[in-house]
């Protein structure tokens, strides 16, 4: 029995860098035909093209009342203007940055903390694994907005960074879920006894032998993350726990709520900037299921 | 089995243990003082000030050592005490929660339940039906992408405003008295169809596509091929994918607790429907430490709940965890 | 004759083309026969089973046919092979570990299965017992969830399960591989009870194992790359066989029980030809160590001596 088991072994080992360049290939083979991919990658890149170039258009302070009131679309105002006057398309594209800002900086600091404590976890197992259970658990049960209250009563004035920042700190949980169960399977496969056998250090182990074959579940990790985040801040904003000194789409929602935007009819204060949301990450989320299709070879379709 | 309870149950009690302690720590940790801030609004005479002062002292515990702060919060927390409330004074935090509850239960458990239910049923149809799966695909990701609040927005400035179909603010018209009259019933139904409906369809999204997703890997894996081999009817096929599709879901539902429950905060936001998440907001605008404090604790303490009923259930409901692998939500 | 396959092609659609898994294969087996199938991995077997009781997409069907006692089976339509699957050729399929549902206790998925074909569970509950315990399974199993079963336990579940309705055609691919060698001796032994007990009447018995072929099979037939090669009685292969390939293969096994995907075929140059593009001529020929120039056109598929078959010039030659 040993013999094979070590025959197989041997012939696994010297098939694996044949069969990476071999993959990336086909990836890519698959990824320029599936459409998924394309439109929601698409959708995205056009919306970050307007938070890039869009401020440069805009001739207004965001905060200033430059206008009439209420205005509806036109060409001096393409988005109309606020119950006090003010430029909504600026207040558009300037959100959109903020969004973008907190997808990737929330998002990454998520998936960062959420791949740490999945690979220790997962890879180490035993206490740790269960200590950083209960870890996961109270992160995941607590509101964020009990610890947020808490930053707000300090920090009067707050920017994206902190939200961001903070958002990360507390949406990693889901993450390091995930990632820990695929650091467990993969943690018993030969390659990885094989690994560890010869006397590789952990990190090590988990850095070249693990986390290459997660690259695409760390990668559609972090596009759910990124989307999360783009979405909680949202919610944030719209409670009044978001940023102070800058406009978000988020804070767009909750101004046009609180001066009578529903009332007086003023949609395009309001549409804007939860289309814009709702538009973003829900091709973040449909080019995530393009990506699983291209990783996955039993969801392709033929 | 066994162990799988005891360990969920050392998971629970910790979870409990920090949750609380961390919330017990919010309103010693906020700058300023919540009684001084209270009595800003109680113009008077220094000494009365004074004696109020002395008075709220002691009824908010703050005017003892910290340690003891926190072993009398767990007293009076298990005699089923959160505080007073700075904003409602001199409500009970406990009164105010349980005021607002009901509301809370009125619109969560039939929207998630609802959506729960058609959701993994329409996902499971999508799934593999070409022109479905396009249109119902994007549809379900465009849902569960869309803010809460901005879904409610849409519906209350469209089928509330302009249509003038809905009202759009509180739970029952201004005029009428809680009763057991048709006419009350009415407008409580007709207040609670809006935040309902945009909590729904969000939900709703969210299952869809979370069935979907599950419900192709099940249809691949060996046991179809093999019923389908066998010459087993479609129908047999789908049962048993279904099945073993909705049990991450079940775990799904556990995972997204949070998430659906800030998306409950700001839909009461925007209707004013006055659940826990409203009155958070309240809370919140006037600084009212104990009374976010009391919701915090009574959120942490149903996520809990719903947590440990969820396990149940997905015990019940896979062998596997109850034959010892692991699984399930915490 | 039980099963007949004439000229039968099945294809793998993919995007980057066909892939020819099975090309223009001719074969008969008796009633009462076990035919072991062998071969290198990749070679076609699995795709030979699937043809003939499960084609789905990516297999596409070409041409050819399969008959079945007489009968021709619908193979390329999906819907109207139903009618045959399970009551008339059914499968232990290769991932027989898993594949009864995880979910569902075996009894219930078996009762579930059979109220599906429209046959009354009751009535086969006396019968499924009996054939319980033919494998040495309690009839307790029927109340338990597949992961409490060890591997040689399920492996003998499906083989009741798959053989349940007294299948004319028992495909069982790779059924032993994952066990240990005292269990795959007993699983094959089984394997000949069922025939003999005529609970099913033929079998294909694909394995990597010829020691198991050795064991239980009354002929073996030789796939190399999606074609024929040989097809002969068992001991007619063992121990005479013709064409270059099956000598290699035969010759290449040093002791019983291991199995030939594991060793490099000594003397064997080079890999199995990729399908997308399989060589012209002799799908052997650049591996093979007495190619000719003949090889170049595809060698025919002939009967060389009563019941022996092989698709190889030099045999063609000799014989002639
Ligand atoms: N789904 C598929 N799509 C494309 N090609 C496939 C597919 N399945 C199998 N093939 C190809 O068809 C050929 C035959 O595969 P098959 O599974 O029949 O081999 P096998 O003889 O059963 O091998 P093994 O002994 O490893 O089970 C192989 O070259 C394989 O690459
Ligand atoms: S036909 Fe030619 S190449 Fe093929 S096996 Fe025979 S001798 Fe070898
Ligand atoms: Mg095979």
């Amino acid at each position: 029995m040993t013999e094979q088991i070590n025959i197989e072994k041997s012939e696994r080992m010297d098939k694996v860098p044949v069969k990476k360049q071999k993959k990336v290939n086909e990836f890519i083979y698959f990824a320029i035909r599936n459409n998924k991919l394309k439109i929601g990658l698409g959708i995205v890149l056009l919306f970050i093209l307007l938070a890039l170039i869009g401020p440069l258009f805009a001739k207004y302070d965001w905060n200033a009342y430059i206008g009439p009131m209420s205005q509806p679309p036109s060409r001096e105002f393409w988005f109309g203007t606020t119950t006090f006057g003010q430029d909504v398309y600026t207040q558009f594209v300037l959100g959109l940055r903020a969004t973008f800002l907190v997808g990737i900086i929330g998002g990454g600091l998520g998936t960062l903390i959420g791949i740490i404590i999945g690979f220790v976890a997962g890879y180490r197992g035993g206490i740790v694994d269960e200590v950083l259970n209960v870890l996961t658990n109270v992160v995941l049960v607590i509101p964020t907005f009990a610890l947020l209250l808490i930053v707000a009563a300090y920090l009067k004035v707050r920017g994206i960074m902190i939200e961001s920042i903070f958002i990360g700190l507390t949406a990693w949980p889901w993450a390091a879920r995930a990632i820990r169960a695929q650091t467990f399977s993969l943690r018993s496969r030969d390659f990885v006894d094989l690994a560890r056998m010869s006397g590789m250090k952990p990190l090590k182990i988990i850095f070249t032998e693990i986390a290459p074959n997660m690259m695409s579940y760390l990668l559609m990790t972090f596009i759910l993350q990124f989307g999360g985040a783009i979405l909680i801040a949202a919610t944030l904003d719209f409670i009044g726990l978001g940023p102070t000194n800058t406009i978000s789409l988020g804070l767009m929602m909750n101004y046009a709520v609180m001066w009578g935007a529903l009332q007086f009819g003023n949609w395009w204060w309001f549409v804007p900037p939860g289309f814009a949301i709702m538009a973003i990450v829900g091709s973040l989320y449909i080019m995530n299921v393009g990506l699983d299709e291209v990783f996955n070879p039993k969801l392709r379709e033929m | 089995m066994r162990r799988y309870f005891g360990r969920k149950i050392v998971v629970y009690l910790s979870t409990f243990f920090l949750a609380v302690t961390i919330d017990w720590a919010i309103p010693r940790f906020m700058p300023g003082n919540p009684i001084l801030n209270l009595l800003t609004r109680v113009a008077g005479r220094p000494e009365t000030v004074q004696h109020m002062y002395n008075y709220y002292s002691r009824i908010f515990g703050l005017d003892i050592p910290v340690w003891k702060q926190y072993i009398n919060f767990w007293i009076a927390l298990f005699h089923g005490d959160l505080g007073t409330s700075v904003l409602m004074f001199p409500q009970k935090v406990t009164a105010i929660i349980m005021r607002a509850v009901p509301y809370d239960i009125f619109l969560l458990v039939p929207a998630i339940l609802l959506s729960f239910y058609a959701g993994n049923k329409f996902g499971a149809f999508a799934a593999r039906t070409k022109w479905l799966d396009n249109t119902v695909l994007p549809l379900g990701y465009m849902l569960t992408a869309t803010p809460y609040m901005w879904l409610g927005i849409l519906l209350a400035w469209s089928l509330g405003i302009v249509a003038g179909i809905f009202p759009i603010a509180g739970a029952y018209g201004f005029n009428l008295q809680p009763s057991l009259s048709w006419v009350f019933i009415l407008s409580l139904l007709e207040h609670w169809f809006l935040p309902f409906v945009s909590l729904f369809l969000v939900y709703f999204g969210g299952w869809a596509i979370g069935m979907r997703n599950m419900i192709i890997y099940e249809l691949e894996a060996d046991y179809s091929h093999y019923l389908e081999a066998l010459g087993a009817p479609r129908s047999l096929v789908r049962k048993y994918a279904y099945r073993n599709a909705i049990l991450p879901q079940i775990t799904g539902l556990a995972l997204q607790l949070g998430v659906v429950v800030a998306g409950a905060l700001v839909t009461e936001v925007v209707f004013s429907y006055p659940g826990i998440g409203y009155w958070i907001l309240q809370a919140i605008q006037n600084q009212d430490y104990f009374l976010i404090q009391g919701c915090f604790l009574f959120i942490i303490i149903m996520v809990l709940i719903a947590n440990f009923i969820i396990d149940i259930v997905y015990v019940i409901v896979d062998p596997r965890t109850r034959l010892g692998m692991v699984g399930g939500s915490a | 004759m039980s099963l007949q396959t004439k000229n039968l092609r099945v294809y793998y659609q993919t995007l980057r083309g066909d892939v020819k898994a099975l090309d223009d294969v001719t074969f008969n087996i008796k009633d009462g026969e076990i035919m072991g199938l062998a071969g290198e991995s990749g070679c076609g077997k699995t795709t030979l089973a699937n043809s003939i009781i499960y084609l789905t997409p990516p297999m596409k069907y070409i041409d050819g046919s399969v008959e079945l006692d007489g009968e021709e089976l619908p193979i390329w339509d999906i819907d109207s092979m139903n009618t045959f699957r399970y009551k008339k050729v059914s499968i232990i399929p290769q991932y027989a570990m898993n594949a009864m549902n995880p979910t569902r206790k075996i009894g219930k998925m078996t009762e579930e299965l059979l109220v599906s074909k429209k046959i009354s569970y009751k009535k086969t509950k006396a019968e499924l017992d009996r054939r319980l315990d033919l494998v040495e399974l309690k009839n307790d199993i029927l109340g338990m969830y597949p992961i409490e079963l060890s591997g040689g336990m399920k492996q003998r579940m499906v083989l009741v399960l798959s053989t349940l309705l007294n299948p004319s055609l028992l495909i069982a691919d790779e059924i032993t591989s994952a066990l240990d060698v005292s269990t795959q001796k007993a699983v094959a032994e089984m394997l000949v009870e069922f025939r003999n007990r005529k609970i099913v009447k033929s079998m294909i018995v694909i394995t990597h194992d010829i020691s198991i072929l050795y064991q239980i099979a009354d002929s073996i037939l030789v796939m190399y790359a999606g074609k024929l090669a040989e097809k002969a009685s068992t001991e007619v292969i063992i121990h005479s066989p013709m064409h270059p390939y099956t000598r290699l293969l035969i010759s290449s096994l040093p002791k019983v029980g291991v199995k030939y995907s594991e060793k490099k075929l000594t003397g064997i140059k080079g890999n199995t030809p990729l399908l997308f593009n399989p060589p012209v001529g002799c799908r052997f020929k650049d591996r093979c160590p007495v190619a000719f120039d003949k090889c170049i056109k595809e060698p025919p598929f002939i009967e060389i001596e009563k019941g022996h078959f092989v698709a190889c010039w030099r045999e063609c030659e000799r014989n002639a």
